[in-house]
């Protein structure tokens, strides 16, 4: 048999001819929807703005239902599956299991990618991403999500398999490596949300054929919500597990101990909220007993695994800087971080914004009767802009700079421009997202297209200030959207004109035709061995600078907190 | 690394890095902190979420609603009953595409039994500028207390997504 494997010699990585073609193909299409939906989100920004106002109702109701389709679950999902064949064949040097069913799963993604987005763009599909009955779309915007769910579900089962392969032929000694476990965790995660999904989804579509009469809509949202948030738990598994990857690459950092950072990714799984009661806290019919459960189960597991990776992450690269000599004070290991270096700037800026912003705004608006005060509000959306777009997205972002040299096997073009991209991004969604944290918080409604009911029968003002965070919130929008087209600029560009690294990288094998067969000559990488053994860790403290930064991340979060509860106690009093 | 495996076979009983450890106790407790503050305010807090819920159908709750209008109504705005219920009593309003339904006039410090429900799609109570919002289902009619704390006029937004009129629909409360 021909040899399958090449071994990259920057990175000394092994790719599978098959999983590199895939890899390839999903990483490309994830890309062209964030460039869409990314289109969207500006759109839709400068018609929130008040003085721009630049859509038409019908439209913005429409681009607004394509920009959460498009990014939250096309971009994210294409991503995310590049990803699963990242951490199994590549990280455990195997075989990718049944080629051929990856392809079809990628073909039933984009198939269904395609058909929901043309479905939304016939106009009569302005549902929003949550499309909460008994609110009706076309069926085929059913039928596109459904088939997306069912191409995605390939790919987990694909990743599964090759981890089955790769204990099978021994392809690595020990255990699996901290990245492919977070990857599994996903995996894991990824198909329960799909199964959730497809109970909720397969009726709707029924339901618009007019197979079935009645969906009730206090049950469709408790049954969507079991997918719509723990996909995001989806993304949270899918993005730490980036960040430990791109602690390893940039710095050869090692878990500061696997067992609590296995352990922190065991908790998503147990602890994933099935059904995501946060987002039925101000739901009739569900009661207080029920929610205040299952909103925290009593513990906050989940926020706490979060927590734990907040600082395990930081912490290990704080440990591999300071071996490296980097011991001064509190914090030259992190003055001294390459931040010029994108793969290393986008993590970490997605790191600190995620958990600043995006964590401590989720866990306060998650708390039940705090969220009597946001629900609804654009708070929501500039809290899950802290966290998908910055987040998830910034930390593709950020493994997308090393992967193009890696995997694509070209030259990143405008390395200038790179250096800049992820601080670009982020100050634009920082501008964004604290904006719109201001004017939820002064009760701006969410999927609004007019704040100042210009044709409502009856008037109501908001405050100027909220009007005006609006408008600067715009401002951030078109900085943020800057940011993100020079990030699909500079991947594309690369992929087309950037200098082969391999005679074989041409212009197709960009988008994930294989590279000619010249191109693989290992037939079997070796043995993936055990991580050389060091003895930093346990009796001294190992990351005093990462732990004070925890120290005033705790220090912040319950401050929010307890500003919410006061600014709760001064609401008309009700229960 | 974390990109390899790790650096012992049986590496679970390697212990706990100091600060891993510590933080962990650390922010176990804030999360039993922010979890027993929901029970908390259920005891103490002036601001809960109701508990009484009711099956409904739309023809129903506008059949009762309309019924408690046209009882209490004291005026007219726009072609809308402006309705002042009695003291302590019940109070009714609908959403329906695209209104609230209708103009509620209230008294400041007098606690009133609020129903809400819609007559269609889900619609988002989103009463301004107090700032409180609610889901509103169809098929499902809630009760809650309220007390109006501030005199004035209130707006109520809608704040789910409900169709190509969604910014219009808007409704009023008014405290004296």
């Amino acid at each position: 048999m021909a040899n399958m494997f090449r071994q990259c010699p920057d990175s000394g990585l092994y790719f599978h001819r098959d999983a590199e073609a895939l890899m390839k193909a999903h990483a490309v299409l994830a890309v062209v929807f964030l460039l869409l939906g990314g289109v969207g989100g500006l759109l839709i920004a400068l018609t929130r703005a008040p003085t721009v106002h630049l859509l038409s109702a019908e439209n913005f109701y429409m681009v607004l239902t394509f920009h959460g389709t498009a990014v939250l679950l096309f971009w994210i999902i294409f991503f995310e599956i590049a990803v699963l064949y990242f951490a199994s064949s590549t990280l455990l040097r195997v075989r990718p299991a049944t080629p051929s069913i990856g392809w079809l799963g990628f073909l039933l993604m984009l198939g269904g990618a395609i058909m929901t987005t043309v479905a939304i763009f016939a106009g009569n599909s302005s549902v929003m991403f949550t499309s909460y009955v008994p609110m009706q779309a076309s069926p085929y915007f059913y039928l596109g999500l459904i088939l997306f769910a069912v191409g995605a579900l390939l790919g987990c089962f694909i990743f599964l398999g090759t981890l089955v392969i790769a204990k099978e032929e021994k392809t690595y000694e020990g255990s699996i490596p901290l990245v492919t476990f977070g990857a599994v965790t996903a995996a894991i995660i990824a198909i329960f949300t799909i199964a959730t999904g497809a109970i909720i989804l397969i009726p709707t579509f029924m339901w618009s054929m007019g197979w079935i009469s009645h969906i009730d809509p206090a049950m469709y949202r408790v049954l969507w919500w079991g997918m719509g948030h723990s996909s995001q738990q989806i993304n949270v598994s899918a993005h730490v597990a980036v960040w430990y990857a791109i602690a390893a690459i940039v710095f050869g950092a090692k878990p500061m101990s696997e067992k609590v950072s296995r352990g922190a990714f065991l908790l998503y799984i147990l602890f994933l909220q099935l059904a995501s009661a946060h987002h039925l806290l101000a739901d009739p019919g569900i009661s207080s007993n029920w929610k205040v459960f299952n909103t925290s189960y009593a513990m906050y597991l989940a926020v706490l695994a979060s927590m734990i990776h907040g600082l395990t992450v930081p912490g290990s690269i704080e440990v591999a800087q300071r071996k490296k000599g980097f011991n001064n004070g509190l914090f030259e290991w992190l003055t001294k971080a390459p931040w010029g270096n994108p793969v290393f700037s986008g993590m970490f800026l997605s790191l600190i914004i995620f958990g600043f912003i995006g964590g401590i705004t989720g866990v306060v608006m998650g708390t039940e009767q705090i969220n009597l005060i946001i629900h609804n509000t654009i708070f929501v959306p500039a809290h899950f802009h802290a966290t998908v777009a910055v987040g998830t997205t910034l930390a593709f972002m950020a493994i997308t700079y090393f992967l193009i040299p890696v995997l694509f096997r070209r030259k990143l073009v405008m390395p200038g421009l790179a250096k800049w991209q992820p601080y670009i991004f982020s100050a634009g969604m920082m501008m964004l997202i604290m904006f719109l944290l201001g004017a939820g918080t002064l009760g701006v409604p969410r999927r609004h297209w007019d704040v100042n009911f210009a044709d409502a029968v009856l008037k109501y003002e908001f405050a100027g200030t909220a009007i005006t965070l609006l408008g600067l919130a715009a401002v951030g929008a078109v900085l943020a959207a800057v940011g993100g087209a020079l990030y699909c600029v500079i991947a594309v560009f690369s992929l087309v004109f950037g200098e082969k690294l391999d005679p074989h990288a041409g212009l197709l094998q960009s988008f994930g035709v294989p590279l000619s067969q010249a191109a693989y000559t290992v037939d079997r990488p070796s043995t993936l061995g055990l991580s050389a053994v060091e003895t930093h860790g346990h009796g001294e403290v190992s990351a005093p600078g990462t732990f004070a930064l925890a120290l005033v991340f705790l220090l912040s979060f319950v401050v929010y907190f307890f500003i919410n509860a006061k600014y709760l106690a001064s609401v008309w009093p009700m229960g | 690394m974390a990109i390899t495996p790790p650096s012992e076979k049986i590496w679970w009983n390697r212990p706990l890095d100091k600060v891993e450890g510590l933080w962990i106790l650390l922010a176990l407790a804030w999360c039993l902190i922010l979890f027993l503050w929901m029970p908390y305010w259920h005891i103490y807090g002036k601001q809960n979420l109701s508990n009484e819920a009711y099956r409904t159908s739309p023809d129903a709750y506008e059949a009762k609603a309309r019924a408690w209008a046209d009882k209490h109504k004291v005026g007219e705005e726009n072609g809308i009953p402006v309705v002042a219920p009695q003291d302590g009593g019940d109070v009714y309003m609908l959403g329906r595409l695209w209104e609230w339904w209708p103009i509620l006039q209230l008294k400041k410090g007098v606690t009133y039994r609020l129903h809400l429900s819609s007559l269609d799609w889900q619609h988002g109570f989103s009463l301004q500028p107090t700032n409180i919002n609610l889901q509103v289902l169809p098929g499902y009619e809630t009760v809650m207390k309220i007390t109006p704390d501030q005199s004035g006029s209130f707006g109520v937004v809608c704040n789910e997504f409900c169709g190509v009129g969604h910014h219009t629909m808007l409704g009023k409360i008014y405290v004296k």
